[in-house]
């Protein structure tokens, strides 16, 4: 064993290597570790694992972890941490460490990899081919281990065998449906106090297991009883192990406290290391056998049918001395009190066993009264128990008494906690039931009660039994808390592994992508695709490259990446029937190499989708969807052809990214149409609106679109996505002559919004049918479609349904938010309230209309076209005008040129 | 997270699937003919027992195939997963 150092709040010690935090602490006489998060009393190290509720730390060296009971952490040179009173500092700076995760499939996971973990590891052993035991100690062997007993060498052979990984200091903190377990396993800090580079400092196990077995073993409870949260109050397994097996010393004089033989078997432990073990006090009123015996032998006296009533501290707040009075199960005290002295007091309040992971599962716990404890006796298939967790604790000859502590009242129910973490006590247990809560759940929610990072591993039963008492219930009756992952504290770090930065969510970009950096344009995210939003020329603002853009579409010609939208290749001879029960309009006459603008509904009727759909073939259709709801649409055409029409026989695949899509716009589209593809006949006879030609463009192949989002005379490019760049860049060199602009998804919005053409998802949130969308001309009579009926139901034949229309602000330089309420003509702000008949879609500035306008959903709009609406902002009122949505161009006369 | 059987693919992790909720709900083959209430029935009504659930699963991240399920919704329990348009099995203890 070597000596380290290390640092607790800022003071210099030495400990041994590898020792628990919370033994080194102790050893150095540190007793008072922290202040309690809400009370500020002075608390110590009062349990051996992650049940411990006080001794809180925050890591400082290394990565840095707020929030780590000290009894976790394994002491390595040159460990730094502070104190801290149940609230930890996220370290500022980003963890350089590196986490992992991992996933594995195997046939039997085993959860502890103490004595029932390795008795079950040796019965399973030959039945499963992979099997993973973890275990969150250093070692195996777990309470036995802590009890300094040999594991038998037999228990242990299996574990280093191929088909069985063994995972320490890792702790299963979440159980999921069909037996899937999340584990942490902590790699990098009990070997150094930095950061490891190239080392995974904690990894993530992502674990499905045919066979779950749990052996999670179960943890000591505390006994409630005025000022019984002072330092050196200790669960007495606790207390026997940190000087037993890590030699603290510290204590002079003891008394256990107890309700059953562990108290018994942890006296004897501690007398023989030299403590004085003044007393046992024991609440029940009879005891005997082999265990009472030797501690009779030992000189130790037995105060039997007794409680601890309360302590006193000295000056540092630890405990200084005890009082016990005669008291019956019930907590009704009776008869002389005695003080004892001592600076120890060992705590055998029962065992919990450790059930947190079938809850999750939402299986119950069930309370068995011979052992005082909620087991898992009741487990679904492929799920086992074994061990403390249970019920099956070691034999003993006198059973537990069912006693959780005293109820007292006044200012003693102030001091006598419940759960030492959240402070909570008798008086909060009171009150809670005396507001009329029964139900744990309601008791733990009212109180705080088992909420902290320690879950109330030491104060769950006790508060189930006190409330049962106090309601007169037993505690079955009562039931068991829920508990909610993860079961420890565990950092977002482990759980994210590498997937950070970059890394964290896909992103998408167009092969035009490295272009539009290099032009510097910011970028909007659509989904999880990058589109460029403006292109900025040098020290030129959103607002003044947006007009600029704008002028060049409408004047001159301008291009865009529109490579984002979705693209569904649909093939097959009934193609064209499909499409026409999927859009509300017919495609099924649509010609050989004609595209059409169509519109989708779910069965409830409301628009779902838009896109312009080209006949490629005879049996073949190019459809584009929004960028954003490619995926939804290519789901929502699989789910009609498989589930509805099987006999159709259609077939789809998603080809958004095969194709490189650059818009070219403007009045002078046609000339640099010409100019790119000289072999193309570019007049409107030759080539009309929504028609598509095949030529070569700058000598690559590519399908032409007479497609206009924007109204203005416009050539779709599209060309296989690996000569998106080189169209992009002839485009503009070939373009200088006619002012080609470069333009983004901005300008975009505008343009289309001054046409009044919608955009689903912004003009639409799954309310709108096409007539409110003023689209009553998509809608076809001849044909159903998914949605018809529904256009029949009372509801969307309403006439006060929000319908879409323009507004024109009377200042023509006002810019209505967009999401603002319209509301009714009113003059204040006061006025206005409750008046809300819709709200604003989409609002920009128009260069083309030189003044602002907006789009807006309100109710029975079209009828008030040329009414004036008020929207509130702020604290003003901006008025409007409601007009026709469509705002430019009204008679499309710009887009044949 | 669940683990939900494809009938085409195997057992694969429930991020891998869009739900599709309650199986064997049919098109009503003539909706002109329905009255609105017939038809807000399709639309809209879902049975939502405590149980065992016939539902519907699209394996949107790999085969792209619908499929109907039994699922307890209790406890999340599968039972067996079946192709649509083929023998519902029956309904499982
Ligand atoms: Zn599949």
């Amino acid at each position: 064993m070597s000596t380290v150092q290390f640092s607790f709040d800022g003071v210099t010690y030495h400990g041994n290597k590898g020792e628990p935090l919370s033994a080194a602490l102790l050893r150095n006489d540190i007793k008072v570790v922290t202040e309690s998060s809400y009370l500020f009393r002075p608390r110590g190290v009062f349990g051996l694992g992650y049940e411990e509720p006080n001794a809180l730390v925050q890591i400082v060296s290394g990565s840095g972890e707020p929030m780590v009971p000290a009894t976790k952490i394994e002491l390595v040179e040159g460990l730094v941490v502070k104190s801290l009173a149940g609230v930890g500092d996220l370290p500022i700076s980003p963890d350089k460490a590196r986490y992992d995760k991992t996933f594995k499939h195997v046939d039997l996971l085993i959860v502890g990899a103490g004595e029932a973990g390795l008795l079950a590891l040796k019965k399973e052993y030959k039945k499963n081919k992979s099997i993973i035991i973890l275990d969150d100690k250093p070692n195996v062997g777990g309470y036995k281990n802590e009890l300094n007993e040999k594991i038998p060498q037999e228990l242990l052979k299996n574990l280093s065998t191929d088909n069985v990984i063994q995972l320490q200091r890792t702790t299963a903190i979440g159980l999921y449906d069909q037996n899937y377990v999340v584990a942490v396993e902590r790699r990098s800090d009990h070997l150094s106090s930095e950061i490891i580079p190239n080392f995974a400092r904690m990894r993530t196990w992502h674990i499905r297991a045919k066979k779950i077995i749990l052996a999670t073993g179960a943890f000591q409870r505390l006994i409630v009883f005025p000022n019984n949260d002072r330092p050196g109050i200790m669960l007495s397994h606790a207390a026997a192990t940190y000087l037993d097996k890590y030699r603290v010393g510290t204590f002079t004089n003891c008394v256990v406290f107890t309700v059953d033989d562990s108290g018994y078997k942890d006296a004897l432990r501690i007398q023989d290391t030299g403590t004085n073990v003044k007393a046992i006090i024991d609440i029940r009123q009879k005891v005997s056998g082999p265990l009472v015996d030797q501690v009779k032998k030992k000189g130790i006296q037995i105060i039997t049918g007794s409680c601890v009533t309360n302590t006193n501290s000295d000056a540092s707040g630890a405990i200084s001395s005890l009082f016990v009075t005669k008291s019956d199960l019930k907590g009704n005290i009776n008869g002389e009190t005695n003080e004892i002295i001592c600076d120890l007091l060992a705590i055998s309040g029962g065992w919990t066993p450790t059930v947190h992971l079938a809850t999750y599962l939402n299986i119950k716990p069930i309370w068995n009264q011979n052992t005082a404890s909620f087991n898992l006796t009741k487990l679904p298939k492929n799920i086992e128990a074994v061990g403390y967790v249970k019920g099956d604790f070691d034999k003993s000859t006198n059973p537990p008494a069912v006693f959780f502590g005293l109820i007292p009242e006044g200012e003693d129910a102030k001091v006598s906690f419940v759960d030492l973490q959240r402070d909570a006590n008798i008086r909060d247990l009171r009150r809670a039931v005396g507001a009329g809560l029964t139900s744990i759940e309601h008791v733990k929610r009212y109180t705080t009660i088992g909420t902290d990072h320690d879950q109330g591993k030491t104060s769950g039963t006790t508060t189930i039994g006190l409330l049962a008492q106090l309601i007169n219930k037993a505690p079955g009756e009562v039931g068991t808390l829920t508990f909610r992952p993860p079961y420890i504290g565990v950092p977002f770090s482990a759980l994210a592994g590498r997937d950070l930065g970059i890394l964290s969510d896909p992103i998408r970009t167009t092969s035009l992508h490295n272009l539009h950096l290099n032009a510097k344009a910011p970028m909007e995210d659509v989904g999880q695709w990058k589109r460029p939003w403006y292109f900025p020329l040098e020290k030129e603002n959103m607002h003044d490259a947006v007009i600029r853009e704008c002028r060049a579409a409408r004047n001159d010609v301008a291009a865009m990446d529109a490579s984002t939208l979705g693209k569904i290749d649909i093939q097959g001879p009934d193609a064209g029937i499909f499409l026409d029960r999927i859009y509300t309009n017919m495609f099924s006459t649509l010609k050989v190499g004609s595209s059409r603008y169509g519109l989708m509904c779910g069965v409830d009727g409301m628009v779902f989708d838009d896109g312009v759909t080209t006949r490629i073939a005879e049996d073949r259709f190019l459809m584009t969807t929004t960028t954003g709801g490619a995926a939804k649409v290519l789901d929502w055409l699989e789910e009609w052809l498989q589930t509805e029409w099987p006999e159709l026989d259609v077939y789809c695949t998603s080809v958004t990214e095969h194709w490189s899509t650059v818009a070219i716009v403007g009045p002078k589209a046609r000339a640099l149409m010409a100019k790119l593809s000289p072999d193309l006949d570019v007049s409107n006879e030759a080539f009309p609106f929504m028609e598509n030609r095949y030529a070569n463009v700058a000598n690559i192949p590519a399908r032409i679109a007479r497609i206009s989002f924007s109204g203005e005379l416009a050539y779709e490019i599209n060309v296989e996505a690996w000569f998106g760049s080189h169209i992009w860049q002839e485009v503009f060199s070939q373009g200088k002559e006619f002012g080609i602009t470069a333009y983004g998804t901005e300008t975009m919005h505008v343009l289309r919004a001054e046409k009044g053409f919608v955009i689903v998802g912004q003009e639409t949130d799954g309310t709108q049918t096409p007539m409110d969308l003023d689209m009553d001309w998509i809608v076809s009579k001849k044909k159903d479609f998914i949605g018809k009926r529904s256009f029949a139901r009372t509801d969307t034949s309403r006439t006060d349904r929000h319908q879409l229309v323009g507004l024109l602000p009377v200042h023509n330089q006002d810019l209505l938010p967009e999401g603002s309420y319209v509301t009714k003509d009113e003059e204040t702000i006061e006025d206005s309230v409750s008046k809300h008949i819709g709200y604003v879609t989409s609002s920009y500035y128009s260069d083309a209309l030189a003044r602002t306008f907006a789009l807006s959903l309100v109710v029975n709009g079209k009828s008030l076209i040329g009414k004036f609406v008020s929207i509130p902002v702020g604290d003003k009122i901006i008025k409007a005008e409601i007009v026709n949505s469509v705002l430019f161009d009204k008679e499309n006369r710009r887009r044949d040129g | 997270m669940l683990l939900i059987n494809c009938p085409w693919c195997g057992p694969r992790d429930e991020t891998e699937f869009h739900y599709g909720s309650e199986a064997h709900i049919a098109y009503p083959e003539k909706p002109e003919e329905l009255n609105d209430e017939q038809w807000a029935e399709y639309i809209f009504i879902r049975n939502n027992p405590k149980g065992w659930y016939a539902e519907r699963w699209v394996h949107t991240a790999s085969c792209r195939r619908w499929f109907n399920v039994w699922r307890n919704t209790i406890n999340h329990e599968f039972g067996p997963s079946y192709k649509p348009f083929t023998k519902q099995p029956s309904r499982p203890k």
